[in-house]
């Protein structure tokens, strides 16, 4: 008898705190919203002011997040996307699903010209080879690493955006010479990995002299575990940008609080999280600056970064001439 | 032999059910992934290589881990050391790592920062490289010989101790014992071997990729992940998948057609005792595969858990709940395993006619690709419900669906067996459904079914593959923790939380291969 009544009791109080407390829906990638990301302190932040509950739901890497929107369509049940990068976004605005998101003229801290009008930045970083300090005469550039004999292991370009973010930095630097300097890189390349984690690993366990990963990640060694050991070596080219971005959704039941999330993500709540969760450049620099350490890190001259267009376009040739360089 | 038209019984009629179930699920969830796409791009030369190189690796696995297993599993089967059961039981642990936990022990000893590679420069020689074919097709040894090795151990305790009397009282040599006892049961037991190890090969993904050198050693698998991820072109996805299961179909085909019935006759099920290979020569060789076996297996595991000691007391908790949560996937696809191993292995045993299409069926779930399954289960279950609340049935769902074949692959020939032994007699008495079960069969299966629950659990704690799409923070299985803390730099608590992967899926399975094995070390 008691159970009608307890189950009526229970579809009233849910009932309610649903009707209360809206929920604003975030689909990321999965290291955002690990424990050891800026996902929580970011959730709780949000929530102290928003009355609303912010849920993040994790979807892989970058790319595998786009798949899943794309699956989903206009049914799905995210208000926000947050974590593709320029490579990802020309394909994403395609889909259609996504809205403008409204912001004019963001107040932000990158090394080039943003304007998109429905994907805001919320961190980036440049790639670049990291090695252990002690590396004796440390490559200048792709040719001066190619003629040399240290290892380096990189991400595969199809199923990585490092990977792919090294792609198109050998493209963006080299252009039709891209093909050569990838025959000339083949004998440094120990492996290709699937995806960033495994290249680090192998990296860390003495596999390789030399990884691809991004010029702050020294900062997580000399931050987090106090080792000045690790570096990144500056090529005199340019460094490749990642520039993360996120994106509100056109099917959205939320379409304010989506919009405050917006607002909210390039103030010092979110952004001032990035630097030591995420191990990225915020876009918006918080206004006690970045944390002490990551002034140690190099910074290149140039920075490269194809338009989100021009990089969906460019995108299969280079992965032809790679896959033909390496498979020799 | 020939069988008369039989009714359909409850019996057949489960055991197809269940085996149906399995090309059924990989049909639909196929089905559900072309509903999405969007005109198919026909195959390009880089699949065709993929596909090459796919079909080459797996070959070479199969062919060197059942090779090379003959010789190990007969030692075993010859003699009796102390440690000998924990050996046996250790064999469990290389074939239940998860993918990158082993990439990690392996290079620990073969890579180019590693013990071997020391050792070969302290004493003066060129250090040589594991990444390559021969890198992928080492990896691939390194998780199946064990694998071999018990199913052919299994086979080696399936002849009876009758026969291996009979054969010390006439004088026979090891050589005379090979030829007529051990031959005919290695013929019957390899087929079945190589096929499972060929086929488990077929879908590696992160093994051939990393240790593989470069996208020469590009897999199907890896065109597929690049299809749905990157292209987002599901029709090209759907045919890769098909193609795959296409390859396996038809070695199943083939391989199953050599896998023949137990000949040996009926035993008192007294614990086997060996007379023979008491020569110097015998004892040397078996010595030295044992030795061979147990260096190449351990020291990796050593690598593992000498890496993840340090982190493993201080893992932060989540980790720990990750733990608790991978051990309910286990618990409920271990349970499903073991019911429709059951249900299979029995229907297969009352229709002999049905046995190969059976296993045959069961065999497409490991060629499946994860990666389309999951997609594929995501598509059904989206409009209904939402899929990070279905994050852990799913995944205990589909580990269960890709452990049968191994399970099967244990219970069937040894049920077959028990058949051919003891059916005539427990018919002529009049034994029928769960009596014939309980006092007959049931008994005799225990060190199977253990093995093959055991199996199961253990591959469950491990397994990646459909999770990552379906779950979201509170749901985290242990090996996605494992990711996790490698993508945030912890590359130390990723090494303990991975050494804990590695207890627990070891532990269970020690648990239930114990429970099944009561009579196998007198």
């Amino acid at each position: 008898m008691l159970y009608p009544i307890l189950a009526a009791g229970l579809l009233a109080a849910t009932g309610a705190a649903a009707q209360d407390t809206p929920v604003l829906t975030v689909y990321t990638y999965d290291s955002f919203v690990s424990d050891w990301g800026p996902g929580p302190i970011i959730e709780e932040t949000f929530e102290a002011t928003c009355a609303c509950d912010l849920e993040f739901v994790a979807a892989g890497d970058g790319a595998a997040l786009l798949a899943r929107i794309r699956l989903e369509g206009a049914r799905s049940d995210a208000d926000i996307v947050l974590g593709l990068d320029t490579n990802l976004t020309a394909a994403a605005r395609e889909t259609g699903l996504f809205a403008p998101h409204g912001i004019d003229a963001p107040a932000l801290d990158l090394p080039i010209a943003w304007d998109d009008a429905e994907f805001l930045p919320f961190d980036w970083g440049y790639f670049a080879f990291v090695h252990d300090t002690g590396l004796e005469n440390a490559p200048r550039d792709f040719r001066e690493l190619a003629a040399s004999d240290y290892s380096i292991v990189i991400q595969d370009p199809r199923s990585s955006t490092p990977g792919l973010g090294l792609l198109l930095w050998v493209k963006a630097a080299y252009g039709d010479d891209a093909a050569g300097i990838w025959q000339d890189l083949s004998d440094n390349i120990v492996t290709v990995t699937p995806g960033w984690s495994e290249a680090y690993g192998l990296f860390l366990e003495g596999e390789a002299d030399m990884v691809l990963s991004y010029t702050t990640s020294p900062a997580y060694h000399l931050i987090a575990e106090e080792d000045e050991t690790k570096t990144a070596a500056a090529f005199t080219e340019g460094h490749y940008m990642q520039v993360e971005v996120a994106g509100k959704l056109a099917s959205t039941d939320q379409p304010e609080l989506a919009d405050a999330f917006l607002a909210f993500m390039l103030t010092d709540g979110f952004q001032s999280v990035i630097p030591t969760t995420n191990w990225m450049y915020p876009a918006a620099v918080p206004e006690e600056g970045l944390p002490d350490g990551f002034e140690t890190l190099i910074e290149p001259d140039r920075a490269l970064l194809y338009p989100a267009d021009e990089a969906a376009a460019i995108r299969g040739e280079a992965l032809d001439e790679w896959l033909s360089a390496l498979s020799r | 032999m020939a069988e008369r038209a039989q009714p359909l019984t409850g019996t057949v009629a489960a055991g197809l059910l269940a085996a149906a179930a399995i090309p059924a699920l990989i049909l639909v969830t196929g089905g559900a992934v072309l509903t999405k796409a969007t005109g198919a791009s026909g195959l390009g030369p880089g699949d065709w290589a993929a596909i090459r190189f796919t079909l080459l690796q797996a070959a070479l696995s199969a062919l060197f881990s059942v090779a090379l297993a003959v010789p190990v599993a007969r030692a075993l089967a010859r003699r009796r050391f102390a440690g000998r059961s924990l050996l046996v039981a250790l064999l469990g642990a290389p074939f239940l790592l998860p993918t990158i936990v082993a990439i990690f022990g392996l290079l620990a000893i073969f890579g180019r920062g590693g013990v071997l590679n020391a050792g070969l420069v302290a004493l003066g020689f060129e250090p040589v490289s594991i990444y390559g074919l021969w890198g992928v097709v080492l990896a691939h040894v390194f998780f199946n010989l064990p694998l071999a090795t018990r199913l052919f151990l299994q086979g080696w305790l399936d002849v009876p101790s009758e026969r291996l009397r009979l054969a010390a009282s006439l004088g026979m040599g090891p050589g005379a014992i090979f030829r007529h006892i051990e031959l005919p049961m290695l013929a019957r037991t390899a087929p079945g071997a190589l096929l499972v190890i060929f086929v488990i090969s077929t879908t590696s993904f992160a093994v051939a990729l990393t240790l593989g050198g470069g996208p020469r050693a590009t897999t199907v698998e890896l065109a597929i992940y690049q299809a749905v991820s990157f292209e987002f072109d599901l029709g090209r996805a759907a045919l890769l998948s098909a193609i795959q299961l296409g390859l396996t179909g038809a070695a199943a085909l083939f391989a199953l057609s050599f896998v023949g019935h137990a000949g040996f006759g009926a035993g008192l099920d007294r614990p086997t005792r060996r007379w023979d290979g008491k020569g110097a020569m015998t004892r040397t060789a078996d010595s030295v595969a044992i030795c061979l076996a147990a260096l190449f297996l351990i020291l990796p595991l050593a690598a593992v858990l000498i890496a993840g000691l340090p982190a493993l007391i201080s893992l932060p908790d989540v980790v720990w709940w990750s733990a608790i949560r991978s051990l309910g996937v286990a618990a409920a696809s271990t349970l499903l395993v073991v019911a429709l191993t059951l249900a299979m292995a029995r229907a297969a045993v009352r229709r002999r006619s049905l046995a190969r299409p059976i296993e045959g069926a069961a065999l497409l779930a490991i060629a499946a690709s994860p990666l389309v399954l999951g997609t594929g289960l995501f598509i059904l279950v989206f409009p209904f419900a939402d899929p990070t609340r279905l994050a852990l049935p799913v995944t205990a769902l589909v580990n269960a669906i890709v452990t049968v074949p191994f399970a099967l692959r244990a219970v069937l020939p040894a049920w077959q067996k028990i058949e051919a032994d003891h059916g005539r007699l427990a018919a002529s008495l009049g034994l029928k459904g769960w009596a014939r079960l309980r006092l007959v069969e049931l008994p005799r299966l225990a060190r199977p079914l253990g093995f093959s629950a055991g199996v199961a659990a253990a591959l469950s704690m491990g397994d990646l593959g459909v999770i990552a799409l379906f779950a979201d923070s509170d749901t985290a299985t242990l090996p996605l923790q494992v990711y996790r803390l490698m993508g945030a730099y912890r590359m130390e608590d990723a090494a303990g939380a991975a050494l804990l992967l590695m207890l627990v899926s070891f532990a269970l399975f020690w648990l239930f291969d114990r429970g099944g094995r009561v009579d196998a070390d007198a």
